[in-house]
């Protein structure tokens, strides 16, 4: 079922790539079984897949937060399993589901976390660290932020001060579940617009999301979890497709090409009848 | 509340200064006050003359007062605040509550039956303190191997071993209690778990501070990766932070440093968990400068307390009686102060 997506271009080492990753946290049945993908720099790769198919599971391992059962993730051509979490943490952020941290810090300090993985056990981050973070904001448009409390900022806010607290690590990789979680129709576009954006700088991009337009949207990689071990992945013209779709969601839906936007819209039928 | 955390260091330099200033003053007010008086400007001659030569305005007594007798307690003052207040600051930032003191596992309650076992074997004042040390830690030790038999490393399992042990501990100190003589081990039982700086000596407190000092050094070090704890385990780990490791370390730290005032003071209650609400309100969050905070704040705030448990009634009053009655009125306005909701 597994598939090797993008054709390996002559000599390039992938940013992000798996080789026959499997992970089960029960023996009897795998949740992902033999994954193999490559990502080169600036692809972005939407996971899709119903509740439970380790679309988060499948997050974890690549950036070593799960231990694979079998297979290797290679970050830049380098096997995860030979390098140091702080090694690893510089080179693949990652940006998990909405928590809000234990203490209410302001998004400065919150952000300026992010040079974690650069700064030696006993230091604490000076003037350079923080004009990072500011920087950061800046490029985001999100400096007037800094002195807010995190707690007091607005759900879209605070995912692009997530994503700025990625960006300061300075990772070549970036791994988002679910990130338009919890956002309104506009926030989840900005969001959406705001990952293209990372794709453009170079920067390689996993996200999982629940809506099938946002892989349409965003044009990239396409892959597909069963939650029975299975992978498919490719561009949204080969993965997507109604049948597909049907078979994720479980629901009446239609895949319908829109002139006017020149792309495919997923919309579901009625609800009753 | 401050908000801007500015990265300038002036701003945290005015405020390390501000607190200590305040330190400075508390501490030469307590040496000068007492039931023999000695007027503020022979102290600050007495103190001066040790480092700068200084002409002799003082009688032997005051000065014998001054350095003998008050110094070395306001020295445990110092000490013991500064460690229990850095100790709560760090446990609120490792078991990411900032309704936790350091008494959690069970450190105190161990210390207590310790103290209680040693009083009733009239063992002497040294052991009393080492075998308070070695039980305050010993419990520790036991509620952070208990997850492990349930292979089940998680926070709220670690809080609940920190309750058994603590209830375990305090079961043994009733019975230990209950043994003890009426008239002569009761007492000293009791008024060691209610914590006193009286009877602290110049030479142990050398030894005790230089221990706490360099343990507070390593928590003053690492302090602003307390803060990455607070992010939750997945994602701290994501920074490339080895969260198992980095907890110990601080559990470890901070333990090793409230055992330590326990010996020197016996139990104390309310600093550990007062002082970094009064520091969080000073100073934000930020363990980078919540930590130093803390300990400047504790060591006033027990400064203070220890000066009214000698001077307010002719006897000394036990200073967890104080931390109590100043405390939780205290916690009440802080709680108000934080709009905390919990």
């Amino acid at each position: 079922m597994t598939s090797g997506a993008s054709a390996v271009a002559g000599t390039r080492i992938p940013a992000l790539a798996a080789r026959g990753l499997s992970f089960s946290y029960s023996k009897d049945a795998p949740l992902l079984d033999g994954i193999s993908f490559s990502l080169f720099s600036g692809d972005i790769l939407t996971l899709l897949g119903p509740n439970g198919s380790g679309k988060s599971t499948l997050l974890d391992c690549l950036c070593g937060i799960l231990q694979p059962v079998s297979g290797s993730v290679f970050v830049n051509g380098a096997d995860c399993s030979s390098s140091s979490a702080i090694e690893l943490a510089r080179q693949v952020g990652y940006v998990p589901q909405t928590d809000m941290p234990a203490f209410d810090f302001p998004v400065r300090d919150y952000v300026v976390m992010g040079r974690a993985p650069h700064l030696g056990l006993f230091q604490t981050p000076g003037r350079k660290e923080y004009e990072v973070a500011d920087a950061t904001l800046e490029s985001l448009g999100i400096a007037h932020l800094a002195d807010k409390l995190y707690s007091g900022i607005s759900g879209g806010e605070r995912q692009q001060v997530r994503i700025a607290r990625v960006l300061v690590q300075t990772p070549g990789v970036i791994l988002m579940d679910e990130p338009t979680n919890h956002l309104d129709y506009g926030n989840q576009i900005k969001i959406l617009k705001l990952v293209a954006d990372l794709s453009e700088r170079g920067i390689t991009v996993v996200l999982t999301t629940h809506m099938p337009e946002h892989p349409i949207l965003l044009d990239g990689m396409v892959g597909i979890l069963d939650g029975k071990g299975g992978f498919c992945m490719g561009s949204v013209a080969e993965i997507i497709s109604e049948s597909a779709l049907r078979e994720i969601y479980r629901v009446d839906l239609r895949l319908v090409n829109i002139e006017e936007l020149g792309r495919l819209v997923c919309v579901t039928g009625k609800l009753k009848g | 509340m401050r908000t801007g955390t500015a990265w300038f260091s002036g701003r945290d330099a005015a405020l390390y200064s501000a607190l200590l200033s305040v330190v400075a003053v508390l501490f030469v007010a307590s040496l000068a006050i007492g039931r023999y008086h000695v007027p503020v400007r022979e102290t600050t001659r007495i103190l001066a003359s040790r480092i700068v030569p200084l002409e002799r305005t003082w009688t032997p007594q005051m000065e014998n007062v001054v350095m003998r007798v008050r110094l070395p307690r306001l020295a445990g003052a110092l000490l013991v605040g500064g460690a229990l207040a850095l100790a709560g600051a760090a446990y609120q930032g490792v078991f990411r509550n900032p309704l936790v003191s350091p008494d959690l596992l069970g450190v105190s309650s161990g210390a207590c039956v310790g103290a209680s076992a040693a009083i009733l074997m009239h063992w002497g004042a040294l052991a009393v303190q080492v075998s308070a040390f070695a039980m305050g830690l010993v419990s520790v030790a036991v509620a952070s191997s208990i997850p492990g038999f349930f292979r089940n490393n998680t926070t709220p399992m670690l809080v609940l071993s920190g309750v058994i042990v603590s209830g375990f501990m305090t079961s043994l100190q009733g019975l230990l209690k209950y043994f003890a003589d009426p008239l002569d081990e009761l007492p000293s039982i009791i008024y060691w778990a209610m914590g006193s700086l009286g009877s602290v000596k110049a030479g142990e407190i050398k030894i005790v501070g230089l221990v706490i000092a360099a343990i507070m050094g390593v928590l003053v070090m690492i302090r602003w990766r307390i803060n990455l704890l607070a992010l939750g385990d997945s994602e701290a780990r994501s920074l490339g932070v080895n969260v198992k490791r980095l907890r110990s370390v601080i559990v470890l730290c901070a333990t090793l440093m409230t055992a330590g005032a326990v010996c020197v003071s016996g139990t104390i209650g309310w600093i550990g968990l007062v002082v970094p609400h009064l520091g969080r309100i000073v100073a934000g969050h930020d363990n980078k400068r919540l930590i130093p905070v803390s300990i400047l704040l504790g060591a006033a705030f027990t400064i203070l307390v220890d000066t009214c448990a000698r001077n307010l009634t002719g006897s000394e009053i036990p200073l967890s009686i104080l931390t109590g009655v100043i405390g939780t009125p205290m916690f009440v306005w802080l709680l108000f102060a934080q709009k905390t909701t919990v």
